[in-house]
């Protein structure tokens, strides 16, 4: 490679900004296309921890019987995943990044509406990840799953009053953005962009932010009063002190289930704008689309009930859980119905963005589809607490959000950084990446279906193939990982200047310079025509 | 997947036949058409776009269609599991209690085991308790599982259809030995399963202090067999030296009858050295002063067996 870079342009908002320079110009910066480049950094270095962490728990299940550790290390092991993964890397994910980026851009603001208390969000979730880090030092790391199931979570010697305070610390932090984002979007619109002509990134971040600010308020409090319980020895969850612990099971889950939403939502938002701009096609059923995207932030809040069938709750609650959660499906698949239809007749451009969207709606299916399973009762009370609950679960989370996620930094990489990343590597990258995701979640739903129960440190052997086979594949992914962050950091120092729409994008983050300058537009943004109309 | 063992299995396997027909349609047809496309409509051989309108006819019809595939499967759904919440009244009872982290089933005669012995052909009725955390009973074979959870009063029922011997797992993670926490069913004539609840077994008999170190989860932590799990084994205790911190101070005692109640009592007084305090629970409100008796017993008698 010859090894000649040549310079970003003047005037992007890398340019120094206030009074400092360096590194203190980023973390005084109130921008919120350098905050979505901070919450980027850091979910990069806490994803890379949870993946190392998940590989050596796979080298352990390679073969059944003790390997590397004790059963403890193996415990605490998929709690800190867990941890890391759901609050640190998933639930900010797509929002805090992408959200911040390009919300405002996309709709013609020139910041959120609060950008102080958007820097004091970063702030809050960077606090929230120096307290979970630090549970694991000092005593015995957490070993209680990052479920904190009562009364386990209650009586447990190891430090998961200090998890539980950074789990809390983060919930502050997505409501703080949560709400920055709704007052952005009533608020900040450029003149002539009338709701239903927004594009539907901004829909979707919309729609989760309310999930947000009214969901997580509830984790919160149990959370509190898991600390309050285990402190104080206040009654609330722990039958020994008089509490309920399947009244923790309701509270945790009526957080925790809408933010499989919060995850999954801005993923769907960055994929609708990847599909229609890729096949250069209008999207199609676009009201359906945001309609869906609203629907299952509504009902998604009443779904909770599904991950307690075998908890021993009331038969008609079961009932109308399992109703409920098959309601949910519908919007889900309305958009997968949408985004094929948007493929119809198209101009396909086949690239790194566009491989990882399709596999992701592969993915997705498989997600959703096996999600039916889970939400019947009389299959549920087979698979409930097997691994055919954690391949689900993989598939939704990482094959869907964390696929879009790779999808959305290859497709706005070019106008984050100003550079292009290299398309052959990127491909590569993508095919590994994708071999090895099917080679370790599939081999999970035989293994549940046939009995495999989770968060087994130790295994009967006759399902040492399935976890044999599901190792093998979290190496693969593993070095396709490796491979992909390399081609984006090497694209981020040297890669070659990328155009201002390199691919004839419609949005109006395309109409800027790649990088963005400070304040986004110089001129006021006036919207007239509707997000995707190609011709 | 296993053939009907118990009641149940047949009626959820059909289900999810269903679901997953369904399923396989959907993806393998929706995954075919989106390639189709992909490979159709790629911009080398179709450079222009062809722009479409919206269609409320075809997106009506991909709404309703999966909506009503849906209620059917939470149809079927309910309908295999409403029988599992309605144990029959002549079932036979049994009180599981799972602790950390083991199993034992009590029946209706007093007879204790760590293994589920049952007729086949015949509706039996577990009745769950845990003393401690939330615990899952799980039996893949016969597709059914309920949490264990203390507290309440959680049950579930089932006829195993055919003789033979069968998985307990636990399925709620329960801590340190969680996946290690399993038991046996085995499945007999009725005339063979009269026999064994009558019979006390010979060897429980005469190591009546074993049994009830076995059917209170003692064995789940500390080994007969010398290796150290997450207690000291009980392999040679009784009259053995043992190095153990006291309030912080390290001493030797002997292993006598004092000495083995005082564990069971309060366990975080004297904890062997190597060995993490607050693991276990202080026993003493649970085991009985005569069962403690025939536990030291049981260990004086080991101690004088023929090596």
């Amino acid at each position: 490679m010859t090894s000649k870079t040549t310079a970003l342009p003047p005037g992007s908002f890398f340019d120094q900004q206030g009074k400092y320079k360096g590194i203190l110009g980023w973390l005084t910066s109130t921008d919120h296309k350098r905050i979505g480049i901070m919450y980027l950094m850091c979910i990069l270095v806490f994803f890379l921890v949870g993946v190392t962490l998940g590989g050596i728990m796979k080298l352990e299940l390679l073969r059944p019987g003790a390997q590397y550790m004790d059963a403890q290390t193996y415990n605490g092991m998929f709690t800190v995943h867990g941890i890391i993964m759901i609050f640190m890397v998933v639930i900010p994910g797509l929002s805090a990044v992408f959200g911040n980026f390009f919300l405002p851009i996309m709709i013609g603001a020139k910041d959120v509406a609060f950008p102080r208390l958007n820097l004091f969000s970063w702030y809050l979730f960077l606090l929230g990840s120096t307290i979970a880090v630090l549970s694991q030092f000092g005593g015995n790391g957490p070993d209680t799953g990052w479920t904190f199931y009562a009364p386990y979570a209650i009586n447990s010697k190891t430090n998961v009053s200090t998890a539980v305070l950074a789990a809390f610390v983060l919930g502050f932090s997505s409501i703080l953005t949560g709400l920055n984002f709704i007052v952005t979007v009533h608020r900040m619109r450029a003149k002539g962009m009338t709701w239903f002509k927004m594009p539907l990134f901004p829909w979707s971040l919309y729609a989760t932010a309310w999930i947000q600010v009214l969901a997580t308020p509830i984790v919160g409090i149990t959370l509190l009063m898991v600390i309050a319980e285990r402190t104080l020895r206040i009654g609330f969850f722990d039958p020994s002190l008089g509490g309920d612990p399947i009244l923790y099971q309701h509270l945790f889950w009526i957080y925790s289930h809408p933010a499989v939403y919060i995850m999954i939502l801005p993923a769907m938002g960055a994929v609708t704008e990847i599909i229609p701009t890729f096949c250069q096609r209008k999207v199609f059923g676009y009201q359906a689309i945001v309609l869906s995207s609203l629907a299952i932030a509504g009902v998604g809040y009443l779904v909770w009930g599904h991950h307690m069938f075998t908890s021993g709750m009331s038969d008609f609650s079961r009932m109308a859980f399992s109703f409920l959660t098959f309601i949910v499906a519908i919007p889900s698949a309305i958009k997968v119905f949408n985004w094929i239809a948007t493929m119809y007749k198209g101009s396909i451009l086949i690239k790194t963005p566009f491989l990882y969207t399709i596999s992701f709606i592969f993915q997705f299916m498989i997600g959703g589809l096996t999600g039916l399973t889970l939400g019947a009762l009389a299959t549920d009370i087979h698979v409930h607490d097997t691994y055919y609950v954690v391949a689900h679960f993989h598939y939704i989370v990482f094959g869907g959000m964390g696929f879009a996620f790779f999808a959305a930094i290859h497709y706005w990489f070019p106008k984050m950084f100003g550079r292009m990343y290299d398309e052959k590597l990127g491909t590569v990258a993508w095919a590994i990446v994708f071999s090895g995701f099917t080679l370790l979640y599939f081999p999970m739903f035989i293994l549940g279906l046939r009995g495999m129960p989770r968060r087994y440190f130790d295994y009967l052997p006759e399902y040492s193939s399935g976890h044999f086979i599901s190792s093998i594949g979290a190496f693969v992914l593993i070095i396709g990982i490796i491979l992909m962050v390399y081609n984006l950091v090497k694209a981020a120092r040297t890669g070659e200047l990328a155009p201002a729409n390199p691919w004839n994008g419609r949005t109006l983050e395309w109409k800027v310079a790649s990088p963005p300058p400070l304040e986004n537009f110089d001129h006021d943004v006036e919207v007239t025509e509707h997000p995707y109309d190609y011709e | 997947m296993f053939e009907g063992a118990s009641n149940f299995a047949k009626g959820v396997d059909s289900v999810f036949l269903f679901i997953f027909a369904v399923s396989f349609f959907f993806l393998i047809g929706i995954s075919a058409i989106m390639v189709w496309f992909v490979i159709r409509y790629n911009r080398k051989k179709h450079p222009k776009a062809v722009q479409m309108k919206d269609n409320m006819k075809l997106e009506i019809t991909w709404t309703v269609i999966p909506f009503i595939l849906v209620m059917l499967m939470f149809y079927y759904g309910y309908v295999a599991f409403e029988p599992m919440r309605n144990a029959p009244k002549d079932a036979i009872e049994v009180k599981v209690t799972g602790q950390m982290w083991s199993w034992s089933f009590e029946y209706d005669n007093g007879k204790i085991s760590n293994e589920l012995v049952l007729p086949a052909k015949k509706a039996v009725k577990l009745n769950l308790y845990s003393p401690d955390v939330i615990h899952g009973l799980y039996i893949p074979a016969f597709r059914i599982k309920q949490d264990v959870v203390p507290g309440k009063n959680n049950f579930m029922w089932f006829i195993p259809n055919y003789n033979g011997t069968y998985e307990i797992l636990c399925s709620a993670y329960c801590g340190l030995r969680h996946s290690f926490m399993e038991a046996k069913i085995r499945v007999v004539s009725d005339e063979e399963y009269q026999k064994w609840l009558a019979e006390k077994s010979p060897e429980m008999l005469e190591n009546a202090g074993l049994a009830v170190m076995q059917n209170n989860a003692c064995t789940g932590c500390h080994s007969l067999d010398g290796s150290p799990l997450v207690g000291p084994s009980f392999k040679g205790l009784f009259g053995s030296k043992r190095i153990v911190i006291e309030n912080g101070e390290e001493k030797t005692v002997v292993a006598d009858s004092t000495y083995i109640k005082t564990s069971i009592m309060e366990p975080d007084k004297q904890v062997v050295k190597g060995f993490k305090p607050g693991m276990m629970r202080a026993y003493s409100t649970v085991i009985k002063d005569d069962d403690i008796k025939s536990i030291i017993l049981y260990f004086e008698k080991q101690s004088k067996q023929p090596k």
